[in-house]
């Protein structure tokens, strides 16, 4: 009974997260230019629950990796993601943040999730709004879930304290 | 007990407070960036402040050095044109151009290149300037908290950018010039439409104008800020509109032409003062120029090919590529080993969205650059932000950066 | 377009100028390295010339050039291939691009250097444009410029070994700062 409740819980916590998305976009590269049309009047990305961009990572929950990513970008990508709240998500927007695209060489990473972990990726270079709006509904449907990377190991870490504590 | 001022402030008389005019000052270290919300792209400044005032400013690029260079040298000469869009992407046609016309000296083929193609060239080009302009100018102005103008002007920009995707397919990458022309022909009806989007573009220009010109703290904020005097500018080789508002008479299309650009008319607008304010009015006044060209080679777009007449540089057309086997060969020869480039340097420079975008390159004689160097405006500018930041404000950084319209990809490679 | 400096330049400096050459409406002057640092001065200075912008820096890197013809041979044509017994080992070409705006012309002056002693004076206290381009190049291709105020690294992090411009550096190889703790290893 008590287990039903808490997943009822979950849930309600869930679908109010999913529409209230804090995103921080970590601006490097051309892509930007298209997030700036996302977040203009044609495309509006308010009407989906995310309009709000925070501008300090400790005040949001999804963390849009907007442009290529260089290895000396990496530290400060990587600091970013870790002093965000939890549960966290993170959207790769664009070819470069997914996988670096053509661009193979000695300074572009292969993909931001060399650093951290992504939840969806977005193709296209840059891609356009409609595949933004289109993976911003599907990382909704993965917060409702509860399969993000960051809720899973929420969820693992959770077990694994309450294993630990039945030890005793 | 003593008197209860004494106590807490030190002093007798809250008045005596004022006689103490030194503040006690120690220098401090902060750091801004790499991913700052009031910046474009990314970039670290290492500032040494003395209160509010800085003292020195360290700023470091390279945070989207994506090796264009390194590519470029493994690329074919075709191949090359994607990683020029991403050079300055606000204006990836001009970047193209320049970079075809690059390749074009190389092969002496500059006298060639299609009449029509020529103005197509200039044509995109100009819409390309019209956009950089508007999201210098759009961004500038959210970043200073005006956040109205910046919607006039993305919406604006919106428009421009359909026009340019009918033309070449994609949004913002457009890769639509090739060596030798464009890569297709515009698509029928599309003048009329530019021709209507410009009446519009031009009224929500002036919208936005009224908003940023009689706002008076978007004024203040620029006027006066971040000045550099002529002689400063030459030096340090400033060169577009963050030149020209320096008063430089200085603008590749008139002072060393290039392709039909002296058939056009249009006027060079100046600054005075070399201060932000002077940056905005001329990159404002650029927009109406480029409209004007626009209109001029609208009207004067003759006919023809868009693409020389060459085996050498062309692609064959494709009904020959699927039916004959030497133009399948010719096709499959001109992908996979590019075009080849007779052994030389060239250097051509165009007048970018940000100043002189120069491309230098070094052919070996195969179809790919032996080297392929780009001279970038927004790296050149971007090292005058050291001397222009001394003795301002912290947040005086915000209105210089966005008028120095550093863009990332062009300024780290 | 700009021959009158080159002869200009050749009349004062005589032997410091190693070749001229005109480039697809570019002149292009190489010369000596210990006299680069006085035809700069001339070439600022001097009201026939006033060069007083500068463009760009960059570097050649000679060691795989091999020009070839319009059929594949081997190009007779222009600068012979890079051997590094026969050239002295001169494998980097300095360029410096210069303009005026006063007489509207333009010049790219270079310097050869050898891989084993890459110094430069720099140009920088001439031309403070100068400074970020120099330090870009010593990033890419590791160009020590003598006189040079601040010269480090500008693109890339202190850690980077070797200058990735060179024609030895392969394309792809990384050097990562930072990876994810949890995928060390995994592949």
């Amino acid at each position: 009974m008590l287990e039903l409740i808490t997943s009822k819980l979950e849930d309600a916590a869930n679908w109010g997260r999913k529409f209230s998305l804090f995103s921080y976009p970590f601006v490097t590269a051309c892509c930007g230019m298209e997030f700036m049309s996302v977040a203009a009047p044609k495309y509006d990305i308010a009407r989906f629950g995310a309009e709000f961009p925070r501008f300090s990572p400790r005040q949001s929950d999804l963390l849009m990796i907007v442009g290529t990513i260089t290895e000396k970008q990496g530290p400060a990508l990587r600091r970013v993601w870790e002093q965000m709240a939890e549960p966290k998500w993170v959207i790769a927007f664009g070819v470069c943040a997914s996988t670096g695209g053509f661009y193979q060489n000695y300074h572009a990473m292969p993909g931001a999730d060399q650093v951290v972990p992504v939840d969806v990726y977005i193709p296209g270079c840059p891609p356009r709004p409609e595949q933004v709006l289109d993976a911003l509904i599907m990382l909704q449907d993965r917060v409702q879930r509860g399969d993000g990377h960051s809720q899973i190991r929420l969820k693992r870490e959770k077990i694994m304290l309450a294993a630990a504590n039945a030890e005793e | 007990m003593a008197d209860l001022k004494t106590l807490v402030l030190g002093k007798k008389d809250i008045a005596d407070l004022d006689t103490e005019t030194e503040m006690p000052h120690e220098l401090m270290t902060v750091n801004m960036g790499p991913s700052h919300p009031a910046m474009h792209g990314t970039v670290r400044i290492v500032l040494t402040v003395d209160g509010e005032r800085i003292v020195k400013g360290d700023v470091q690029p390279g945070y989207l050095h994506r090796c264009f260079e390194k590519e470029a040298e493994h690329a074919t000469y075709t191949q090359i044109f994607p990683y020029t869009d991403r050079l300055n992407y606000v204006s990836p046609m001009i970047n193209n151009c320049g970079y075809a016309m690059a390749v074009e000296k190389l092969l002496g083929i500059t006298d060639r290149i299609p009449r029509r193609a020529e103005f197509i060239r200039v044509i995109v080009s100009e819409i390309s300037r019209i956009t950089d302009h508007m999201t210098c100018v759009g961004a500038s102005a959210m970043e200073l908290g005006a956040f109205g103008p910046f919607l006039f002007l993305l919406k604006a920009r919106e428009w421009l950018y359909t026009l340019l995707e009918e033309v070449s397919g994609a949004r913002l990458t457009h890769s639509y010039v090739r060596v030798g022309g464009v890569g297709k022909d515009l698509p029928a009806g599309w003048l009329p439409k530019l021709a209507a989007r410009l009446t519009e573009t031009e009224a929500a220009l002036a919208e936005a104008e009224q908003m940023l010109n009689l706002n008076k703290i978007f004024r203040d904020r620029m006027a006066g800020v971040g000045a550099i005097s002529r002689e400063d500018a030459i030096a340090w080789g400033q060169t577009g509109p963050v030149g020209r508002a320096a008063g430089i008479d200085y603008d590749v299309r008139k002072d060393h032409p290039y392709s039909v650009y002296p058939e056009f008319e249009f006027d060079v607008p100046l600054g005075t003062t070399g201060d932000c304010l002077d940056r905005y009015l001329v990159r404002v006044e650029e927009i109406k120029q480029s409209m004007r060209i626009l209109r001029q080679a609208m009207a004067a777009l003759p006919d023809g090919p868009v693409m020389i007449d060459d085996g050498h540089v062309a692609l064959p057309p494709k009904a020959e590529a699927y039916n004959t086997i030497e133009g399948m060969i010719r096709h499959f020869k001109h992908i996979v080993d590019g075009i080849k480039v007779p052994a030389g340097e060239a250097y051509t420079f165009v007048e970018g969205g940000n100043g002189e975008l120069g491309f230098f390159i070094v052919g070996d004689g195969t179809g790919r650059p032996y080297k392929c160097y780009v001279r970038s405006p927004s790296f050149v500018h971007l090292s005058t932000a050291e001397k222009i930041f001394k003795n301002h404000l912290i947040a005086d950084i915000v209105p210089i950066f966005g008028m120095i319209n550093m863009i990332g990809g062009e300024c780290d490679k | 377009m700009a021959q009158k400096v080159v002869d200009a330049v050749k009349a004062k400096f005589g032997d410091a100028v190693v070749a001229t050459s005109s480039e697809h409406g570019d002149e292009v002057i190489t010369v000596k390295r210990d006299k680069l640092l006085a035809i700069a001065t001339f070439l600022k200075d001097d009201p026939a010339m006033s060069f007083e912008v500068p463009v760009f820096v960059t570097t050649i890197d000679l060691a795989h050039w091999q020009p070839l013809g319009r059929r594949g041979a081997p190009d007779e044509g222009t600068r012979p291939a890079y051997d590094a017994d026969a050239s002295d080992g001169l494998r980097f070409e300095v360029c410096y691009q210069l303009r005026s705006l006063k007489h509207r012309h333009r010049i790219r002056v270079k310097v050869q250097v050898k891989e084993t002693d890459t110094k430069v004076p720099s140009l920088t206290p001439l031309w403070p444009g100068f400074n970020w381009q120099e330090r870009e190049t010593f990033d890419m291709y590791g160009i020590r410029f003598d006189g040079h105020p601040d010269l480090r690294r500008i693109y890339l992090y202190d850690e980077f070994v070797g200058y990735p411009l060179r024609k030895d550096y392969p394309k792809d190889k990384r050097q990562p700062l930072v990876r994810r703790p949890d995928l060390v290893g995994d592949h």
